[in-house]
């Protein structure tokens, strides 16, 4: 069955042949074609690791992205040679084959894995675009690759961090984090008051989903500390709302942090913006209003 | 309440501006440590996690394709297509990308489009464009941060619509372990007032923008 088997080879093969451009490149970008083996090696052969094993590769790379050596390449102006507008074409076959994938691979469950249609479905369209772009275009064998190396040392150690936070994830839940931030906001709440359950609902999964890059993390936590037992049970609130409500709180958290690297920080990256944080800034103005929307429609459901 | 050390140490990292990376790890390492746990099982822990969400990582396989096609012009391509319609405005082209993006999401198709496959080679450029055609050269920094903004608030407020998608499963899951049953169609219909509220918002500022830029 093709499932993320595929996703992974493709994207173990990508990372490799980035790690071979980068000690190829003059001068050689060791410590860059070091971090693009690691995760060539964890999509190849993660599984075949062991846990501890893969403990290890992430100090790895966690060493080789603080010792300041991964480094963006300096721009240079690769030359374009133009081509028409069959170049949008050519640019909407990725989402257009993630589109058709999608909705069509649910329906042969059999030869694919259902729950991962939408990655096969985009490594499929990768590897369509590239076949057409070799066969339409006729640029040299590396140049897709040697292009998209210049696009990922932009990205640089941020593409790792989201996997980074879940796994810390994992350790706070093993650790009890969320139960003791859980009591600490419970306690926190004014006996009796619903104005301030909510508050300490909305406002404490936005806060939390700040720290940790992701409103998944804080769910569970605001959900024991206070919307289960305070605004479901004591308030006798609608479940459904409560849980909805609190998780777009945290999304409204999402927004504000560079934490949330793959939403924030790469596409600063990305866009070659000189504020790394530019797009956390640009998006604190819509956050902070629609996290209020998010308290007072709430507030207004439960009352 | 010794574990709460792990948040302060990503606060404080964070502050004192050391490697994310490093504050990430560092942190695991000193809540482990707080709670108890053997540093062997730490790291073990942390590494299984890692392994398990690899396929975050996985949207990375699009940029020898985006390079490519960079390569070759499209980023100038969409500058130009932009250029002839005189009417489309920076904030008008990402009002209407704000709506195609919750609308898709709303549907669950978040993977058609995003930072990578669509914003930086696509969107972002003719962003830049209308903006400049109006005569607002210095203001490429604050569009591209706002089109990059658009697709995160479309894609945030669009995807819980979607029955399916992950965060519905988690509040379903999380809740059942509570014992109370709540539909995954429950979830997303009260996720519609605040993708109004969302479009709304951010609608209004994209309109401020040009209002900003000179005419």
């Amino acid at each position: 069955m093709i499932g993320l088997n595929l996703v992974y080879g493709v994207a173990g093969s990508v990372f490799a042949l980035f790690a071979v451009l980068a000690l190829a490149d003059a001068p050689r970008r060791i410590a860059n074609a070091a971090f693009y083996a690691l995760l060539s090696v964890s999509f190849f052969a993660g599984d075949l690791l062991g846990d501890f094993g893969n403990g290890l590769l992430v100090i790895a790379l966690t060493a080789i992205a603080a010792s300041g050596r991964f480094r963006a390449r300096p721009r240079e102006a690769s030359p374009e040679r133009p081509r028409g507008n069959a170049l949008f074409a050519a640019a909407l076959i990725i989402p257009a084959t993630a589109l058709v994938g999608t909705l069509l691979f649910k329906q042969v469950p059999a030869l694919v894995d259902a729950r991962q249609a939408t990655l096969v479905a985009l490594a499929l369209g990768v590897l369509l675009a590239l076949g057409i772009g070799y066969a339409w275009l006729r640029p040299g064998l590396a140049t897709p690759f040697r292009e998209g190396r210049r696009l990922m040392d932009d990205v640089g150690w941020a593409a790792v961090l989201p996997q980074m936070l879940a796994s810390l994830g994992a350790v706070f839940a093993i650790a009890g984090v969320g139960d003791v931030v859980g009591g600490l906001v419970g306690g926190a709440i004014p006996e009796g008051s619903l104005l301030g359950a909510v508050a300490a609902y909305a406002v404490g999964m936005a806060l939390f989903t700040v720290v940790m890059g992701n409103a998944f993390a804080a769910f569970p936590v605001m959900a024991a500390a206070v919307g289960v037992p305070i605004l479901m049970r004591q308030f006798g609130g609608d479940p459904a709302p409560v849980a909805a409500i609190g998780m777009l709180a945290g999304f409204c958290g999402t927004l504000m942090t560079p934490m949330a690297a793959n939403f924030n920080l790469v596409p600063a990256a990305l866009l070659e913006l000189k504020d790394r944080n530019g797009v956390v800034k640009a998006q604190v103005p819509t956050a902070l209003p629609l996290l209020l929307f998010n308290l007072a429609l709430l507030w207004w459901v439960l009352s | 309440m010794l574990v709460l050390a792990g948040i302060l140490v990503i606060a404080g990292g964070f502050l004192l501006r050391f490697n994310p990376l490093l504050v990430v790890l560092a942190s695991a390492l000193v809540t482990g440590l707080a709670a108890g746990l053997d540093p062997l099982r730490i790291v073990s822990v942390f590494g299984k996690a890692f392994n398990d969400s690899r396929y975050v990582s996985a949207i990375y396989i699009v940029l020898p394709v985006i390079g490519l096609l960079e390569r070759y012009g499209l980023q100038a391509r969409a500058r130009e297509l932009i250029g002839r319609f005189a009417r489309v405005t920076a904030g008008r082209l990402l009002i209407f990308y704000l709506l195609f993006r919750q609308v898709t999401a709303a549907l669950g198709l978040v993977s058609i489009a995003g930072h990578a496959v669509t914003v930086r080679p696509l969107v972002a450029p003719m962003a830049e464009a209308a903006a400049e055609g109006r005569g607002a050269v210095d203001q490429g920094e604050r569009v591209k941060a706002l089109t990059a903004a658009t697709d995160n608030v479309g894609l945030f407020f669009g995807e819980d619509i979607f029955i399916a998608i992950g965060s519905i499963l988690l509040m379903v899951g999380v809740l059942q372990g509570y014992g109370i049953a709540v539909e995954p169609f429950d979830l997303s219909v009260w996720a519609i007032p605040t993708a109004v509220a969302a479009f709304l918002i951010h609608g209004f500022r994209l309109h401020l923008l040009d209002r900003r830029l000179p005419k």
